[in-house]
């Protein structure tokens, strides 16, 4: 469940009662300066606790596409981390204008990007394409105007 | 081959790492579109790349690229040369263009990530 208002954007994850690590960090948008400083400390907090390296890539290419996209598009937003000794798992909102078509979203090569964000090497429409083929399980959610919704999953083999 | 070596045969500047050259480096990869890196580039490998900004270097430290060579003579931004100093990532930059660059490397046994992009390539 995810509870939208202006100032503060809270993810309610189904307690998970045996989980290794559990972090939030909150992302600011249209902040490019710091974009990826979220997912550089993610990936080191994932690579501390000893995961598979493919884990470690698969989440890391995930996050790190979600990062770039709050900061290209929404207000700002939080990136939810939690890791059990099964999985790891990503909840993830955004304030801000939301996705009007989420099939269309998804096909690679489309994109709404603008020049800055083209400039830094991203909107090539590949972002939401990336982030599912990383991902075990993905659901993407969004309300127009409100603020987008995304839960990642990825399974430790 | 040795860093140090694939600094000396794209006659390339080292901006960033001169105590990482004697890292050895099998792999590499062309883009200047990070999304691609991402999903398709291997840990280890040399990226290629024309894109001088910071974002260049957070996406190969995400991707655990060993070193960043910029092609074409372009130089780095001050953001991306701090950002790979924190983040340890070598950066040489050399005049070549990215055609040659890779037909150089090439030449001395370097291989790309992967041959072709096929449905199942991805994210493996």
């Amino acid at each position: 469940m995810v509870v939208w208002n202006k100032l503060k954007i809270t993810v309610h994850t189904a307690e998970t009662e045996n989980y290794l690590y559990k972090n939030s960090f909150d992302v600011e948008g249209g902040n490019f300066n710091n974009a990826g400083a979220v997912s550089t400390q993610v990936k080191s907090i994932l690579k501390n606790i000893g995961l598979p390296n493919n884990v470690i890539r698969k989440a890391a290419i995930a996050c790190y596409e979600s990062e770039i996209n709050i900061v290209s598009y929404a207000r700002q937003g939080v990136i939810n981390l939690i890791v059990t000794p099964k999985t790891v798992e990503f909840d993830i909102a955004d304030e801000g204008p939301g996705i009007p078509d989420i099939e269309l979203a998804m096909e690679q090569g489309y994109s709404t990007a603008d020049r800055q964000i083209r400039e830094m090497g991203f909107g090539a429409g590949m972002g939401l394409y990336n982030i599912k083929c990383s991902s075990d399980i993905f659901n993407l959610t969004s309300e127009v105007d409100k603020g987008t919704f995304l839960k990642i999953i990825i399974n430790i083999p | 081959m040795k860093l140090r070596e694939v600094k000396e045969i794209l006659d390339a500047d080292v901006i960033v790492g001169a105590e990482k050259l004697e890292i050895e480096v099998k792999t590499a990869f062309g883009a200047d579109l990070m999304s691609d890196v991402l999903a398709f580039a291997k840990s280890g490998s040399l990226l290629l790349t024309g894109l001088t900004n910071a974002q260049v270097i957070k996406t190969a430290a995400a991707r655990n690229i060993a070193a960043i060579i910029l092609v074409r003579g372009k130089q780095p931004s001050s953001e991306a040369i701090n950002m790979a100093k924190e983040l340890q990532i070598p950066i040489l930059a050399t005049k070549y263009i990215l055609f040659e660059t890779a037909g150089i490397l090439y030449n001395k046994g370097i291989v790309g990530c992967l041959k072709k992009v096929e449905s199942d390539s991805l994210y493996k």
